[in-house]
């Protein structure tokens, strides 16, 4: 409740701060403040706020001053699309900033598709989408997964894999493209383990179990865990009282960041890895500069700063930077304007908008300190171009998405056929 | 010196295994000798100290890990007195360099120089740390046990040998070798012997490999067993016919050991599962079972316990696991006051109309989340796991079980074992299970119901409170904890038999153990499932559960 009215207040304190200028610009803010998901998406919908209040010390966008509209859609699937309904209709929002999980982009993406809305997508997923009105400034699998189990081949020698994962869309993509990918890299079907949980899994005694039987026949063996949010803390416990340390066995995770373990006891979890496109540790001036801007903004000077973050930050300057390109505000022309713009990301190379709606993002392997941040292990070399389909599923091998030559997010390069559907 | 990549470092190991065999000595002799001057070699001593130990030392700020790898080994070698405090000091984290790139190895009483270990004035803000990754970690690990071969504590030597078992290069063995010389106490040589017999699997001479394979029988460890394998079958199965044979014998008799082990490992999981599953369902068997409130904040109840854990832990920062145990009481009071504060102010309202109870507690449940997330944030908070509740207790190489476990199922026992006491022998106990049995006759005696009821569910409450402490060390602290175990609650209730403490205690332990022997076969997803369609199956044909009350009370409800 306390919580809920200092939003409010904090929507409200926005909202009368840009009343004064004549005309406003609407940014809506699409992310859970409470339920399960509010423990990730609240840092987001102030990082929005965060940028709104930094954009318009500036002067705002085109003269006029940016007004947040947040609501909040409780991790509730079906409530987004209301949430998103509302925003568009009836708010009228220029642009909207939000979801976390791939259910709730489902949910919302007819309905921006419908009022032909933009929306701009902050995290890590599955892929397999390219919408006509969605702008994913997250990470696809090529961009996160692939590389990471790149590096597990090559540079740490695994020859043996266990694919683990909370049971949900994300983690049963992923698996699969990671599945079809070692299998092109000539891994036995045998040395593929896959396992997958339910939400908030915490008896891991018997899957830990079985990965350590797993792990010890003499062949490498990593983890490769798609595990999500709080799941992981009693599974990484388990590891370590199974006695499991990240020499014999690594477990490279794809949901675990500086915000998540912000809250537990790292003790156990030092030397696994986590794949991302953004640590906070990484030593740039930019990366400082935007840091100190949240610690100062959020008046905590602990707070983390995460992947999900730098993506919206990235997200955000992109679509500001298309909207003085097209100078307007209008939904197609600015997205027509924000492919092939680029801005610097914060840590030290470029974001460039690709025609697929996806970015270019460099890929980063950190190995987890005792003080919660990354130690960075290894790198690409520039950025890597995000793809919306995979090249490893026999399904979406041969579809591409491209909204400037095609004007398709689905199109079918052996039957040169748009699939006609939007997404 | 600039360090191999990791594709032929592997190659080299892999190499060098082969050169036991004597099949590929001449084509990877180079490889053996970079691998020789990187691993360390046998006796650290040789070297002239001093020099080396410095330029490798003054050249750690600036190298890569590959580089540090070599430069660990160059120090190792270098036969340096500090050598072994330094490496263990970086293995630990302390090691550090300053602006100027000078190194200092954090001490007890403050920074000290490692080659000389004089005291320097250095500022901790100046200073950053000579970091390590996995691979740096192991290799630390392996030089620092051979150091650890000369301990004067033979616990110490026996946990240095079974460090190098894991990485069997030729300066283990070599070092091994020296040490069994002039080693004198027995478990220790045995341990060594163990250990060399299983390079020597790799011997020249089939007869040497068959005499290794036979002083390892009985040895059940992984090493063994995936050395043993690979000889038995498989692309690097050994060339002697007889030799396979044994192998074969001999991974056959570690197989069933293994399978039985699995056997009894899968039964303490149930079992340990099932103690989680009852302590969550005790307070519920009390408010549900006895009183017959339908509390669906009940979940939310052991969420203020795991919370009371956190705070305890704020509170006595220094020592963790004294505020843990002092959070026990303290939980069963904090959620045992809100238990009271609930019947007081909505149940006794609500008394025989089951369904606005349900109704109102859950209510009741999403306003104690939120008001968790207002004062603790919607975040995870993270509570500390003391020292003697991590780690395992290792009964052999095949069966280890996790210390914090053992103690919850204790802990479930002694929480079991209090409350059938409180419930049978104390005068409360006797006047819930009369007001329970027959309300209107308890009134009749005497009994101050409403005050009966006030302090039935502040107990059953307490009881969850607790529970949540116990809980505190297994899963998150968050707002949602309580919603992960309120439908389990109700399921061991309602599965145990209403109104039965026994019954709650069996049948949780029954899910427990029924879980976890379904999940190795059809994975964690489906194991639930199952469960669940097993218990509405057995609601069907059972509706009281597995102990179904008797007697007046029963047809009484």
């Amino acid at each position: 409740m306390k919580l809920k009215f200092i939003l409010t207040a904090a929507a409200l304190g926005v909202a009368s701060f840009a009343a004064q200028a004549a005309d406003t610009i609407k940014v809506g803010v699409l992310h859970s403040l409470s339920g399960t998901m509010a423990i990730s998406e609240t840092t987001l919908k102030d990082t929005v706020l965060m940028l709104i209040e930094e954009q318009n010390k500036k002067g705002g966008v085109m003269g006029k001053k940016l007004e947040a509209v947040v609501v909040d859609p409780a991790s509730n699937w079906p409530l987004f699309a209301e949430k998103a309904e509302q925003l568009l209709v009836k708010d009228k929002v220029d642009v909207v900033f939000g979801c976390w999980t791939s259910v709730s982009r489902k949910s919302v993406l007819p309905v921006f598709e419908k009022n032909n809305g933009l929306l701009f997508y902050p995290v890590q997923y599955e892929g397999e989408e390219s919408s006509k009105n969605v702008f994913y400034t997250g990470a696809s699998p090529n961009q996160q997964a692939i590389p990471a189990v790149d590096y597990l081949m090559k540079d740490l020698g695994v020859k043996r894999w266990v694919l683990a994962g909370t049971d949900y869309v994300y983690p049963r993509t992923t698996n699969k493209i990671l599945e079809a990918y070692l299998k092109s890299k000539g891994v036995k079907p045998e040395d593929i383990m896959i396992n997958y949980t339910p939400f908030g899994h915490s008896d891991w005694q018997s899957i830990v179990a079985d990965i350590k039987k797993f792990g010890s026949t003499g062949k490498k063996t990593a983890v490769v865990s798609t595990i999500n949010g709080d799941a992981n803390v009693p599974f990484y416990k388990e590891l370590g009282n199974q006695k499991i340390s990240a020499e014999d066995i690594p477990v490279v995770a794809f949901s675990v960041g500086e915000e998540e373990l912000a809250g537990l006891d790292t003790k156990p979890l030092v030397g696994h890895l986590a794949a991302w496109n953004y640590f906070q540790s990484i030593n740039t001036k930019a990366n400082k500069a935007e840091i100190a801007t949240w610690q100062k903004f959020i008046k905590k000077p602990d707070r983390t700063f995460n992947d999900p973050m730098e993506a919206t930050v990235i997200g955000f300057n992109l679509w500001v930077k298309a909207v003085e390109k097209a100078k307007t505000t209008d939904v197609s022309k600015v997205s027509d304007a924000i492919i092939g713009l680029e801005v610097p990301n914060l840590t030290g190379g470029t974001a460039k908008m690709l025609p697929n709606h996806h970015l270019t993002k460099p890929v980063y392997i950190g190995e987890i300190r005792e003080d919660g941040q990354f130690d960075i292990v290894w790198q690409t070399k520039g950025e890597v171009a995000g793809d919306a389909w995979s090249d490893y599923l026999p399904g979406s091998k041969d579809v591409e998405a491209d909204w400037v030559k095609l004007k398709c997010g689905n199109y079918n390069t052996k039957t040169k056929k748009c699939s006609g559907q939007n997404y | 010196m600039k360090g191999p990549d990791v594709e032929t470092n592997m190659q080299l190991r892999r190499n060098q295994q082969r050169r036991y065999r004597g099949r590929f000595a001449l084509l990877c002799r180079p490889l053996l000798l970079f691998m020789l001057w990187l691993g360390g070699a046998v006796a650290w001593a040789q070297a002239p100290a001093g020099n080396e130990f410095d330029t490798a030392v003054a050249s750690l700020p600036t190298a890569s890990y590959m580089d540090k790898e070599a430069l660990a080994g160059q120090i190792a070698r270098s036969g340096h007195p500090q050598a072994q405090a330094l490496l263990q000091g970086w293995l630990d984290g302390k090691l550090y360099a300053d602006a100027s790139g000078h190194i200092w190895l954090e001490g007890e009483g403050g920074y000290v120089d490692p080659a000389s270990g004089s005291a320097g004035k250095v500022e901790a803000d100046d200073l950053e740390k000579i970091g390590t990754n996995n691979r740096l970690r192991k290799g630390l690990k392996g030089m620092l046990a051979q150091f650890a071969l000369a301990s004067p504590t033979a616990s110490a030597r026996i946990r240095a040998v079974r460090e190098m078992r894991r990485e069997l290069d030729e300066s283990a063995v070599a070092a091994l070798q020296a040490r069994l010389q002039q080693e004198t106490d027995a478990a220790v040589t045995n341990e060594i012997e163990l250990a060399l017999a299983l390079a020597e699997l790799q011997a020249g001479e089939p007869s040497q490999r068959l005499a290794a394979i036979a002083s390892l029988d009985g040895d059940r460890s992984a090493e063994v067993y995936n050395s043993l394998s690979q000889m038995a079958s498989g692309d690097e199965a050994d060339a002697d016919a007889q030799v396979r044979a044994a192998a074969l014998a001999a991974v056959r008799s570690i197989e069933s050991w293994r399978s039985f082990y699995q056997g009894v490992e899968t039964l303490l999981f149930g079992l340990s599962l099932g103690s989680v599953l009852v302590l969550a369902a005790i307070g519920l068997a009390i408010t549900f079972g006895v009183m017959g409130v339908i509390n669906m904040a009940h979940g939310e109840l052991i969420m203020l316990g795991a919370y009371t854990a956190y705070v305890m832990q704020l509170l006595l920062p220094n020592h963790i696991g004294l505020a843990l145990l002092l959070s026990i009481p303290v939980a069963f009071i904090v959620s045992g006051l809100a238990g009271v504060a609930i019947e007081r102010g909505i149940v006794r309202h609500l008394y025989g109309r089951p369904l606005e109870t349900l109704l109102a507690t859950f209510g009741l449940s999403l306003v104690l989340q939120q008001l968790v997330r207002s004062v603790f944030s919607p975040l995870n908070r993270s509570v500390q796991t003391p020292g003697f509740l991590s780690g395992s207790l290792q009964f052999n190489d095949l069966l280890s079980v996790t210390w914090i476990r053992l103690y919850i199922v204790l802990f479930m026992l002694i929480v079991f074992a209090a409350l059938w006491l409180t419930l049978n022998k104390t005068s409360l106990g006797l006047k819930v299970r009369a007001v329970s049995q027959n309300r209107r006759m308890a009134t009749a005696m005497g009994i101050a119901t409403s005050r009966v009821d006030a302090m039935t569910f502040g107990l059953g409450s307490g009881i969850a409170g607790i529970a949540g402490v116990a809980l505190s060390q297994l899963t998150n602290v968050g707002p949602n904890l309580g919603q992960a175990y309120i439908i389990d609650s109700f399921m061991v209730v309602v599965f145990g038999g209403v109104g039965n403490l026994w019954g709650t205690l069996i049948g949780g332990m029954a899910l427990g153990v029924t879980n976890k022997l379904l999940e190795p076969w059809v994975g964690a997803v489906m194991a639930k499932i199952l469960v669940l369609v097993f218990i509405i199956l057995f609601i069907q044909r059972r509706k009281q559960g597995l102990f179904p009350q008797k007697g007046r009370a029963a047809e009484g409800h």
